[in-house]
């Protein structure tokens, strides 16, 4: 199989260092990677080409980059996966990160928000003589989220990152999780009370590309929801997003269907005179163009039953009152 | 072909101009419609935050609805479409419908697990066919260069969404966009984020999604924006003034609907496709169509 990799390249030693896209055409096996074509590239045809890569069996996850504009493990991608009806595929590094040099982007913007959010064990009460010992079933649920290899995939092509680059970011954040939902954890309610400051978990647009991109399974914004909804649970109701999701689920369980008009209102609070007056400009031309809901809010038909409806699934609501007990969402 | 249809919250509320458009448009192309009044939000992801079971319950219900009625969901939105999905992969498994049906029992329904929601836009593509649409076309939209944004529900997860089984979805608008006549524009942005879910949290994080997507489309020469998707339209449309004055360039880039896309291409009147309800004026693409276009607005 014949396939040409575009690669990004990047050189700062360069006189005038700028990216540039460079061509390698080569004969591959079927069964290749896209690693196995770049440790070929190194190897036998240009052994400037700079990559990072370990284990080979996305184990490591040093290998991550973007393949045709998306996220993933070289080692991980079959090339006959990717390459296009012309053989052609795009590689570059990896997005929201540095680059270093053509493949290789600094980690440290990553590393930096992994121990922003205490990535490690915090318990609580007198040290035990051995290990601290939790039955296997309470800690089956964090098996996914354990699964993740810190390859920085989810990183580079989380859009809020993009626009943002002080949010903690979906790794950090599946990281806290999994200490948030560790039963040997001590430290639960300080977490959630950090995660919920600005740049944490209310930032999330809950995009799912970094869902889309892990490699391993993690789900990462399936982690931030499940921390927002930890949050709430442990009384973290005073932000935006708290205060969206919840006047949110108020309206729709009033009337059926989203009074638009009075979330905005509920978000900020009445009385929130400067957010308020934040709204007028776009509120006041929108109303010019009549693209507004109308002020005369409508329940869905028969909202009385439909009301009873929602009471019997926040009965039967897991969490319902409570704050949630591990498991995956 | 006959379909429940789920216009959502937002086709009636914050973007007035999407229930019409997108109704004559399906009346054009020969799909019945009857109107799921009942059904309630999805829960638009959002609250889904606090209370998942709760955003299951809301759609199981709709999905019993449709169900009850025996035809397929027509959805005109990315989000309600996305979370939909995602909804109905949850309740393939028997025991957590069961346990949702016990809710669902409280109006006398039950779903089976049967049901499927599929957007206009697949519907257009896959079930009436490009071939057809085109040749339904009368004022095809040459000249116009239309830069596509999906909208995260429609394109993320792909598993969820049925790309494993249907890959020719990942360039479905831009499909569209050809058969109407128009020229797509290819920009990275197509498949980001609007920056809607954040409006109330980070504006400003929001609004410099909207700056990026629009100036990005508007630089490779996209003379419009079109959506399937109305919350990103309530962003990409509403917040771009504000888009304007961070980057401090002018943009006016016209974002449409899908269906009022696909109307102009029908023949379908721009006064019955409300395209004078925009923030931005879409009066620039009327003109770029020529007069035909323009008389009715």
């Amino acid at each position: 199989m014949r396939v040409t990799l575009k690669v990004r390249r990047y050189n700062p030693e360069a006189p005038h260092p700028r990216p540039y896209w460079q061509e390698y055409s080569l004969e591959v096996e079927q069964s290749a990677t896209v690693l196995d074509a770049l440790l070929r590239i190194r190897e036998e045809v240009d052994e400037s080409l700079a990559l990072r890569c370990s284990c080979r069996s996305a184990i490591c996850g040093s290998c991550a980059m973007r393949i045709n504009g998306q996220a993933t493990l070289a080692c991980k991608t079959r090339l006959a996966a990717v390459a296009g009806q012309d053989g052609v595929l795009t590689v570059e590094p990896m997005g929201n990160l540095p680059v270093v040099k053509d493949l290789v982007v600094d980690m440290a913007p990553h590393w930096q928000k992994v121990r922003a959010v205490e990535a490690w064990l915090q318990p609580t009460g007198p040290e035990p003589e051995g290990e601290y010992l939790v039955p296997n079933e309470a800690m089956l649920h964090l098996a996914e989220v354990m699964n993740c290899i810190m390859c920085g995939a989810c990183v580079s092509d989380c859009t809020v990152l993009e626009v943002d680059p002080t949010f903690l970011g979906p790794a950090a954040l599946a990281k806290a999780y999994r200490f948030v939902a560790d039963p040997r954890d001590g430290a639960t309610k300080e977490r959630l009370g950090k995660y919920t400051a600005p740049g944490g978990v209310w930032d999330c647009t809950r995009c799912f590309a970094c869902v889309e991109v892990c490699p391993k399974g993690v789900a990462p914004m399936e982690r931030i929801m499940a921390l927002r909804e930890r949050a709430i649970a442990a009384g973290y109701t005073d932000t935006y997003g708290a205060r969206h999701t919840l006047a949110f689920a108020e309206l729709v369980e009033h009337s059926g269907r989203l009074d638009e008009l009075r979330l905005p209102l509920k978000t900020f609070g009445y009385t929130n005179v400067p957010q308020l007056v934040g709204l007028l400009p776009v509120a006041v031309r929108a109303l010019a163009r009549r693209k507004a809901p109308s002020p005369f809010h409508k329940p869905i038909p028969g909202v009385a039953a439909f009301r009873r409806t929602v009471r019997r699934a926040r009965q039967a609501s897991p969490t319902a009152g409570k704050q949630a007990t591990g498991g995956s969402r | 072909m006959k379909f429940a249809f789920f216009p959502g919250c937002v086709s009636r509320g914050g973007c007035p101009e999407l229930y019409p458009s997108a109704v004559a448009v399906a009346r054009k192309v020969g799909l019945e419609l009857e109107e799921l009044t009942g059904a309630s939000c999805t829960g638009a992801g959002v609250l889904q935050e606090s209370n998942p079971f709760l955003g299951d319950c809301l759609n199981a219900r709709t999905f019993a609805m449709a169900e009850r009625l025996g035809l397929p969901i027509l959805t005109i939105c990315s989000t309600c479409q996305g979370v939909m999905s995602q909804a109905h992969v949850r309740l393939r498994d028997e025991a957590y419908r069961e346990r949702v049906n016990g809710v669902l029992a409280e109006e006398g329904l039950s779903y089976r697990g049967q049901a499927q929601a599929k957007h206009l836009l697949w519907v257009l593509v896959e079930d009436i066919g490009l071939e057809r649409v085109k040749a339904m076309v009368v004022r095809p939209l040459r000249g116009l260069r239309v830069a596509p944004f999906y909208g995260c529900y429609l394109v993320r997860p792909s598993k969820v969404l049925g790309y494993d089984e249907r890959p020719e979805r990942l360039r479905a608008l831009e499909r569209l966009i050809e058969a109407l006549g128009a020229e797509p524009v290819d920009f990275p942005g197509k498949t980001r984020c609007c920056g809607f879910p954040i409006l109330t949290i980070n504006e400003g994080n929001a609004v410099a999604m909207v700056a990026q997507h629009t100036l990005d489309a508007k630089e490779r020469g996209a003379d419009a924006m079109v959506t399937p998707c109305p919350l990103c339209h309530l962003n990409l449309d509403g917040y771009q003034v504000k888009a304007m004055g961070r980057v401090k360039e002018r943009i006016d880039l016209p974002i449409l609907h899908l269906p009022q896309l696909v109307g102009l291409a029908l023949g379908i009147d721009p006064k019955t496709l409300r395209l004078g309800r925009h923030l931005i004026s879409a009066a620039p693409v009327l003109e770029r169509l020529g007069p035909v276009a323009v008389k009715g607005v």
